[in-house]
This record gives C-alpha cells, structure tokens and sequence, in this order.
C-alpha cells in the first residue's frame, strides 16, 4: 500500500492491530532423554505482522514438575495453563504429592476437547513423575492426547519433522539431547518467519527444572546462503 | 386465567436485533462505529520504579474528539494503567480498580502488580476480545517494579518495556534504541517524553500533549500534561483591516414601508 499524504490512515481502519488475534506463530519441542525431559521454544510472539515480544516465554510452569510448550493463541493457551495449574495444584494437595504427568495431560486434553470449537491451542505436556520418569503428551487443536518420546509444534515444526526423524535416539545423555533440542528450534526458526528471537530450553528431570537461554548471536549455524 | 398460567418469558438471551441488524446491513444500511482512540502508551521499568506516558488524543473516526484526554488510570495506590481504545477501558479500569481495594481491605496488604495483571486478564478473556481494552499495566509491589502489557483478548506478557496502540511502532523504535536496564529518573522520564512524541508527530491518531507516571516505592507522581509536544503558534501581525479599506462605490437608501400590526383577543377554550 503507498503512504497516503492527505486523508485518514487506513491503519486505523480495518488492518488494526487490535483486529488481529494475538498468537504465537511458533516452534516448540520436547524431547525424552535418559533422566527426564528436554523442552525447549523459540521466543517470538506477533500480532499480524508486528513482532510483539521477541522474549517471551512459551514454556509454562503447571507444577514444579510440569511444564507445558504453547503455540497458537497467546490468551487461549495462557488461560488454560492457568487453569490446568489451578486444578493439578489443588489436585497435588489432595494427593499429599506431586501430581503424576499424565494426570496434568488429561486436564489439558479435556478442556481442549470440551472446548474444541472456540479455542485455538496446540500444546505439549512435558514432565517428571515417580511412576513412568520423563513424559511428553502432546495435545494438538482438535483435543487429542497421545504420549511421545520426542514432539514437536507449533508452525516451524513442518520444516523440521525429517530432522527430528533423522537425529532423534531414545535415552540420549543430557548434553546430547539439549544439543539435539537446540539444532531442531535453530533450523525451524531460520525457515520459518513467524519464529524467531532467543531459544529458551528447560531440563526436567527429578531435581526439578533447570532453565536455559540460548541468545539469537549463539544459535547454532548451519547452511547459509 | 393469568394467575393459573403465567405468561413466562423465554430465558436467555435475545438475539432478535442481530438478524434485524444483518438484514439492515445486506440493504445497504451502513452501521454506527464505535469510537476508537488512536493511540500511543507506553511504560519502561527503570532504576526506582516503573514510568508509564501516554498521548492525550481521542478521535472519533477522522475528527479529534477530545484533545486533552486523560488516558492513564489509576488502578490502586501503588498501581497505575495506561490504556487505549473506547470506553471499555475506563470502565474496565474502574471495576478492576474497585475490586482491588476490596481485596486490599480483605487481605491487609498492598496489593501486587500479578494480582491486577490476573484480574484484568481472566475478565477480558472472558469477553473473548469483545471488551476492547488494551492496557499496559505497571506497578510497584512488595517484589518491585512491574510492567505488564494486555491485549483485548486477555494475553498478557511481563516485559521490561512496552508500547501499545497505533503509535506503538513509532515509539518502540525509540525504546529498541534507547532503553537500558537501571535508567535513572531522568533519563527514563525523558525517554518516555521522546517515544510519547514518536507517536505523537508520526502517527496520525495521536497528538497533544504527553502525560507522565512515574510510579517509585512508596510514592506515585502522576504529571498531567509533563509536555506539549507542539504547542500552538503565535501570530506575528493583526490580519484585520482598519474600517474604509473598502472603497463605498454607490449608496442607495430604501424606504420601509410601514407594517401594520393586527391584534387578536384569545378565545376561551370550550370546556362545558
């Protein structure tokens, strides 16, 4: 569109940013390795075209042993991790100890499912329990639930799903999987547009999570040209 | 008859007027807008505190409704929000603002920053972006300064600095290149005053002046009107013309004639 000189901007009007929906064009992963389970985003939020925040935080403390990756809208997914925290934290005082991870999955996957036609949200489940160690569940839009040793999400996943099918070994060592985990997001957010900005990676094991950043000048670098 | 079988009204809502409205618009009836403010807001946190400045434009379409709005809330003692679009955010603030100092009678505390941050978002979410309040939101609390930015939709994030509204690119190009961690008042107020007037000079729907919040520990300064960003010029010369600049060509008087006036008594009005 030309820049306008006289007259009213058409920003106002119907392409406003108000308009659209903010979401998370988004790459997210999870992975299990030997003693837990690597999750990890990019940390790029837009609204339409507008970057909204460059550092956000896609990846969501449930309980001090769960966490979730979020992709899709910012304010559905938000909500329901909100939600799922309130329930399984309730849930983990009733109990007298840390809610298992599949439970966490089923909350997610029934509020998905039962609100299936008015939410947009794509999610991994990813956690740490006494019963079954490291888990992924991966809840996509229509409110399936289905565990997986490694998951991906969100737009930039499409370009990465052979590289994941190629790298991926079940019971890797930490240093192998976080470096695995960090080469998936680096390729997914150089090929897709609406990813982008630092690698934010949390390690869950059963210490607990620990959390890392890899800033956008140590992403690693494959072919450029 | 009626006492034995009421007439009871069908619960729920009516949706009569939304199939009036959309047959009105298929004939060509263009619907009344609501009104939304072109805008620009913005907050940073710096070394005391956070500092939040907004635009004091409201349009109403192309016309400028209102060129010395306030559009920084208060919210609590501790808490302001700069906001943009419609009423909904006044009414929007007021509420949240209500509930917050109930809670703080309740609770006996000072109420923190997450606390308004969670209220204003679950109630937007709630309205599925229907309730068109975009806020920033920052406070002081008993874990320091916080920033907030919430959109209609009711996401939020917590950043360290923030833009909203239609002058929010303008202004965020003087923070990406201004802000730093632990400004001090000074500086931070002054880049404010600079990303406000970013938007005020490059967006069409904002201008006037620019109000200033600078919220520390313990105290809150609100600073209506911190800046014109252009005041009004004055007039060098008088541009009125001393009388008989214009040359009489021709005079020519006419007569009225006189108009006679008839009077006419009232009737009684006929109440028998």
């Amino acid at each position: 569109m030309p820049p306008i000189f006289s007259g009213h901007p058409t920003m106002l009007e119907e392409n406003d940013w108000r308009n659209a929906a903010h979401s998370t064009g988004t790459s997210i992963m999870a992975a299990e390795f030997a003693g837990g389970v690597i999750i990890g985003a990019d940390s790029r939020t837009t609204t339409g075209a507008y970057i909204a925040n460059r550092v956000s935080d896609k990846l969501t403390r449930i309980t001090d042993h769960i966490y979730c990756c979020r992709s899709g809208s910012a304010a559905d997914t938000q909500a329901i991790a909100d939600i799922v925290s309130y329930h399984l934290n309730f849930h983990g005082m009733e109990l007298g100890e840390e809610p298992l991870v599949e439970v966490g999955a089923a909350i997610f996957r029934e509020l998905c499912y039962n609100y299936r036609d008015s939410l947009m949200a794509g999610i991994l489940v990813a956690g740490w329990d006494k019963k079954k160690g490291g888990q992924i569940y991966s809840v996509p839009i229509g409110g399936m639930c289905v565990r997986q040793p490694v998951s991906i999400g969100g737009s930039g996943s499409s370009y990465v799903y052979g590289y994941v099918d190629a790298n991926f070994k079940p019971n890797m060592s930490k240093d192998e999987c976080i470096q695995f985990v960090t080469n998936t997001l680096a390729l997914a957010m150089s090929r897709d547009g609406s990813s982008g900005g630092v690698i934010r990676l949390g390690i869950i094991t059963e210490k607990g999570v620990e959390r890392r950043v890899i800033l956008g000048d140590q992403l690693p670098k494959f072919y450029e040209d | 008859m009626l006492v034995l079988c009421p007439e009871v009204p069908t619960p729920g809502f009516s949706f009569e007027n939304c199939k009036r409205n959309a047959l009105l618009e298929n004939k060509g009836f263009t619907v009344p807008k609501a009104t939304k403010t072109g805008t620009t807001i913005v907050g940073i946190i710096y070394k005391d505190g956070v500092i939040l400045g907004a635009d004091t434009r409201a349009t109403e379409d192309t016309t400028v409704a209102d060129k010395n709005c306030e559009k920084i809330h208060y919210l609590a003692p501790n808490i302001c929000c700069g906001a943009g679009t419609a009423a909904d955010t006044e009414m929007t603030t007021q509420m949240i603002a209500s509930q917050l100092e109930l809670h703080k009678l309740y609770t006996n505390r000072v109420c923190r920053v997450a606390t308004a941050n969670q209220l204003l978002k679950q109630y937007l979410f709630r309205y599925q972006g229907h309730i068109g309040a975009a806020l920033i939101l920052g406070g002081v609390d008993v874990d320091g300064p916080h920033l907030y930015q919430i959109y209609p939709h009711g996401s939020s994030d917590h950043l360290p600095f923030i833009t909203m509204g239609s002058g929010s690119l303008a202004a965020m190009s003087v923070f990406e290149s201004g802000w730093k961690p632990n400004l001090d008042e000074e500086a931070g107020v002054l880049l404010v005053r600079n990303a406000i007037a970013a938007g005020v000079f490059n967006d069409l729907g904002s201008g006037s002046n620019i109000d200033v919040c600078i919220i520390r520990k313990g105290s809150t300064d609100y600073r209506r009107t911190y800046d014109e960003a252009n005041k009004k010029g004055i007039r060098q010369a008088s541009y009125r013309y001393p009388r008989g600049t214009t040359r009489v060509l021709s005079t020519k008087i006419v007569d009225v004639e006189e108009v006679s006036v008839q009077r006419i008594e009232p009737e009684r009005m006929d109440t028998a």
